[in-house]
């Protein structure tokens, strides 16, 4: 498995899009974030959980990066001379999706503690001390939720294999279905709860547009939502090495 | 050693590989030869364990190719030169095989050497010619040092010279005591590099015998005619019931050898310039012999056949 994680990583750092992936979401994520601050206000009570505001971005650039690490495999070809190199497949697309998922978490780490230096730097006299375990958690837990983004993206991958369909699910999900679906009258809300990304914002608590929707009483407390959006994640990364271990390469 | 038994492979209705067995035996280049569509990348990918049969199966040294260990050092392969991500160099391309079979580093610098790529090799392999992807594509197969090599098609596309190199290379490999099975759908290509085929046409077994053999068994009885007299010759052989074929300056005889030919004309007292055993070329062995197996054969002639067998009686 060593071996594995060592070949994945040749794989990743050898290539342009990890490192693209990572320029864009860090400097995306701390762009919004920055302007976010910026532009509040004197009226908007800037919080640790607000500072957090850019790190949506990131976290579409990672699920991005995760789909983009598979199915560029499958495009070129590469995912055939991997099966060859070593024919035992579910191993090695578990340590794909761990290396990737490892850099995600640096990444997110790095967009999460960088939003809140921003926030410190731009509006000294804010009150961004981390205080608590739900502090903590929107700034630290940007890790989890950034390799878990990502650990999903493999799985789409996986489970489509074509870039183009693989990224237009992908961003059609977090960038339209997700926003549309609390439209829906009636059921709208109910089903808006139960959605993986609104899932991750609960988790780490800088979804800072869903209070003005009215949703009322939760299901699930913020550790809960992060539990079922990790579930979520691991369940399609299952399913997408199931299948690549059944199917032909 | 190359061992397939019963091997078969369906895509819905298509069968693209049929209860395929044969053996490639160690220490010499066995051709692998079928029209293009006939199942033979199919088969390739079966070996290699990246498709799975429907039935059958086929083993590397008695294993499945699932069994080995570090498979890069028992198996090398060449099916797709583009199988490299165009961004990554040659180098890391063959660094990171090299590394998931605990392959030594040095080795990469080793092959690289042995197939010329030196100069080129922290240069993205998207920007490489056919040709030395082709290369990229031996260096990868030679990297574990493996005893048996498969190459799919490895000349298509090539110019001449790359041409001329594979061909040696593959002398070069089979000298060396490894096994080494190519498929083609370029005879010429065949009777040149291998000594042994295994001939399949819509994913059936042809045949399977040494290249000198095939040849033979397809062009038996063939002869060359030619004579100043051509059309009273070609009448006298009709009538003797020879078949015939119009070849550029005389006739192609079958199903008559050339004692008889030589009688015939002597009793018509006819004049021949050239009386020649043909010694047919794998080209048309081959056509003879897969004749009615070529996929997408349009089937007219035979139909036109039996609509008019009955009038013609």
């Amino acid at each position: 498995m060593i071996t594995l994680l060592a070949v994945e990583r040749i794989k990743l750092a050898t290539t342009q899009a990890a490192w693209w992936c990572t320029a864009i979401a860090v400097v995306a994520s701390l762009g919004f974030a920055a302007l976010f601050v910026g532009f509040a206000g004197d009226d908007f009570a800037l919080t640790v959980g607000s500072s957090q505001a850019g790190a949506t971005f990131g976290r579409t650039v990672l699920l991005v990066l995760g789909v983009l690490v598979v199915t560029t495999e499958y495009h070129w070809g590469t995912a055939r001379t991997t099966f060859q190199a070593v024919p035992s497949r579910a191993p090695v697309l578990l340590a794909k999706a761990t290396v990737v998922g490892i850099l995600a978490a640096v990444v997110g780490l790095a967009v999460g503690f960088g939003s809140l230096g921003l926030a410190m730097l731009l509006e000294p006299g804010a009150e961004l001390a981390l205080d608590g375990a739900a502090d903590w958690r929107a700034v630290a837990g940007q890790g989890p939720v950034y390799l878990l983004t990502a650990v999903l993206g493999v799985g789409i991958g996986l489970l489509l294999r074509n870039t183009a369909l693989g990224l237009a699910v992908a961003l059609v999900w977090t960038q339209l279905v997700e926003g549309l679906v609390v439209l829906i009258p009636t059921i709208g809300d109910d089903i808006y709860v139960w959605l993986p990304f609104f899932a991750a914002s609960q988790f780490v608590g800088s979804d800072v547009g869903s209070p003005a929707l009215g949703l009322g009483e939760l299901p699930l407390g913020p550790l809960g939502y992060g539990a079922y959006f990790a579930g979520i994640c691991l369940l399609l990364l299952a399913a997408g090495v199931w299948t690549a271990v059944r199917r032909d390469a | 050693m190359i061992e397939a038994r019963g091997l078969t492979k369906r895509y819905g209705k298509t069968t693209a590989v049929d209860d395929l067995s044969f053996d490639v035996a160690a220490g010499r280049v066995t051709g692998f030869l079928g029209p293009n569509g006939a199942g033979k990348s199919t088969t390739m990918r079966m070996i290699l364990g990246l498709d799975n049969p429907t039935a059958g199966r086929v083993t590397i040294n008695g294993k499945r190719y699932h069994e080995l260990h570090h498979p890069l050092r028992t198996v090398g392969a060449l099916l797709d030169a583009k199988w490299v991500h165009p961004n990554r160099s040659a180098r890391a391309h063959l660094n990171w095989m090299a590394k998931s079979n605990q392959i030594a580093e040095r080795r990469v610098d080793e092959v690289l050497d042995i197939v010329g790529l030196t100069s080129v090799a922290g240069k993205r392999a998207g920007g490489f010619s056919l040709g030395m992807s082709q290369r990229l594509g031996i260096a990868a197969a030679l990297l574990g040092d493996p005893e048996v090599l498969l190459f799919d098609e490895p000349v298509n596309g090539l110019d001449p010279e790359g041409i001329l190199w594979i061909r040696k290379f593959m002398h070069r490999l089979a000298d060396e005591g490894r096994t080494v099975f190519v498929s083609s759908h370029l005879l010429s290509e065949m009777a040149l590099t291998a000594t042994e085929l295994v001939v399949i046409g819509r994913g059936k077994l042809i045949s399977q015998s040494s290249t000198a053999d095939f040849v033979a068994r397809a062009s038996e009885n063939t002869v060359k005619v030619r004579s100043p007299q051509n059309d009273r010759l070609r009448d006298a052989l009709e009538q003797a019931s020879a078949e015939l074929t119009a070849a550029e300056d005389g006739l192609i005889v079958s199903g008559m050898d050339s004692a008889k030919i030589g009688e015939i004309a002597a009793e018509n007292g006819l004049v021949l310039h050239e009386l020649s055993p043909q010694q047919g070329s794998l080209e048309q062995a081959f056509m003879q012999i897969t004749g009615d197996s070529v996929e997408y054969h349009t089937g007219i002639e035979a139909e036109v056949a039996q609509v008019l067998e009955p009038t013609a009686r």
